[in-house]
């Protein structure tokens, strides 16, 4: 699956798509790969205050729990429910129907520390 | 010591499969989605790259094998053509090995043994057996293959002929096809109706292929393997078996021949007396957060055991886990929480299998 455009990524592979003051956030094709089967998505309560880089949520798969870290600072407004029955959408559609948390943000400067869609391609091309 | 490859590496690789290392082997954990490959053993068929798995021929007395005073098995009294599970143990009583002691002829049995113990238990083993006996490790030139699922019958019958159908559960036959000769037994460690196929490496890879054509059958890793033995209740060398627990506090005192001379077998009549200071017991998650290796278990406040191993169980939609807890907590019903590397679940101990009624009970009518 290629990165799709319009999407800024983390070094640790969490992805973010802003539109307008909302921000949806999820987790790469790369790293659903690497996980292996999603097992559980921690869905953090809608009020949440997040700062960049900080951590927002945890995820689990068949091998292991990990952290999610907030591509942009912001306030949870809402989590895709659909995950607690279904995590395997984050493997099938990570980019779609995979979206684990809405964040509403304040300042889109700070994807000025996120790479781009191009340059995550690279990025992740670099780790192979 | 690099980690070595099975001779069926390449078909794994053309597979895409994720390859890790396993007891010194690069295994294929899955070949796209553990839990996919998990949930289709349960409802069609699945064979399983086995190959890292060691076995020895041991030629012995036919009426007073020495081979009995080295493994737990009751291998003396099995009948030809039966398998027995059993135990490899320490003078103390703890877990060399588990393994699989199958009677070939009056004086000849196969063990089967874990991958990362072959060595030591050819060690252990053929040092107990009297100078008439004869030990062979044909590990190397064996391959394995484990046909698993309500449809590996049908499967086998396609393969083998209607002969196979004459095998009960935990007995074996030689056959002849596709230009070799092969073990069959009716056995696994997937808790579903299945064979486990031995022969010589060489044929391996034709083998697999013919799987691998056959409708219904998928190749799966030992990621589904995993979640398979736990939802079946079967431990595992390393996890629930170790040399620092015995047959005993693993709750399988059933796979211990008392009357007959074994090594470990003083220790474990002392600990039958004294009891065990904690036992192995299941334990169903709340959701679907997994207990996993070592994670510390807690009852009103006081540690009260740790988990051995942990899945998430696709066919439950919750997390299971063997553990060892205090005895009086073992106990079907009993809550308990499991401490996670982050956070903690609440689990409710219950004695395995975790999934029943499955095609393993099939019998031919």
């Amino acid at each position: 699956m290629g990165v799709p455009a319009g999407y800024f990524f983390t070094r640790e592979h969490e992805w973010v798509k802003i539109d307008g003051n909302r921000a949806k956030v999820g987790i790469s094709d790369y790293a659903q790969h690497k996980l292996g089967d999603i097992t559980f998505v921690d869905l953090p309560t809608a009020g949440k205050q997040v700062k960049q880089f900080e951590v927002l949520t945890g995820i689990e798969s068949v091998k292991a729990a990990s952290d999610i870290y907030a591509p942009v600072s912001g306030k949870v407004t809402a989590v895709n429910s659909a995950l607690e029955s279904a995590p395997e959408a984050v493997n099938k559609d990570p980019y779609n129907s995979g979206w684990m948390v809405e964040l509403e943000i304040t300042n889109t400067a700070e994807t000025a520390n996120l790479m781009d869609s191009a340059a995550y391609d690279a990025y992740v091309a670099g780790l192979e | 010591m690099g980690t070595k490859n099975t001779v069926l590496f390449n078909e794994h690789v053309k597979l895409n499969a994720l390859m890790a290392p396993f007891a010194g082997w690069n295994m294929p954990i899955h070949y796209g989605s553990i839990i996919e490959e998990a949930k289709h053993t349960r409802s069609a068929c699945t064979v399983f790259d086995i190959c890292h798995m060691g076995e020895f021929y041991v030629t012995d007395d036919p009426a007073k094998p020495s081979l009995d005073a080295a493994i737990t098995n009751p291998v003396a009294k099995m009948k030809n053509l039966t398998c027995r599970y059993g135990f490899l143990l320490n003078a103390n009583g703890t877990v060399i090995d588990d393994l699989i002691a199958y009677r070939m002829a009056d004086d000849r049995w196969m063990i089967v043994v874990n991958a990362s113990n072959i060595d030591r238990d050819a060690g252990a083993i053929s040092s107990k057996l009297s100078k008439e006996a004869a030990f062979e490790n044909v590990s190397e030139r064996t391959a394995k293959l484990d046909v698993q699922g309500p449809q590996s019958l049908a499967v086998m019958k396609r393969l083998v002929g209607d002969s196979i159908k004459k095998l009960k559960y935990f007995t074996f036959d030689t056959f002849d096809f596709l230009g070799g000769k092969y073990i069959i037994s009716r056995t696994g460690y997937t808790g579903e109706l299945g064979f486990e196929v031995y022969t010589d490496a060489a044929k391996a890879p034709e083998l697999w292929n013919w799987f691998l054509k056959q409708p219904g059958v998928k190749p799966a890793g030992l990621g589904a393997r995993d979640i398979l033995r736990l939802e079946a209740g079967l431990p595992l060398y390393g996890d629930e078996l170790t040399g620092e627990t015995t047959p005993l506090d693993a709750g399988m005192e059933k796979f211990l021949d008392f009357e007959k001379d074994f090594t470990g077998r003083e220790a474990l009549l002392k600990q039958k007396k004294s009891g065990v200071a904690r036992t192995l017991t299941g334990l169903l998650a709340e959701g679907r957060r997994q207990p996993r290796h070592l994670n510390k278990i807690v009852k009103d406040g006081r540690e009260a055991g740790f988990v051995t191993s942990g899945v998430f169980s696709p066919h439950l939609n919750k997390a299971i886990a063997f553990a060892y807890v205090d005895r009086g907590m073992a106990i079907d019903g009993t809550e308990l929480t499991v401490v996670l590397e982050k956070g903690e679940t609440k689990a409710v101990v219950t004695t395995p299998p975790f999934i029943k009624n499955t095609s393993i009970k099939y019998r031919e009518e």
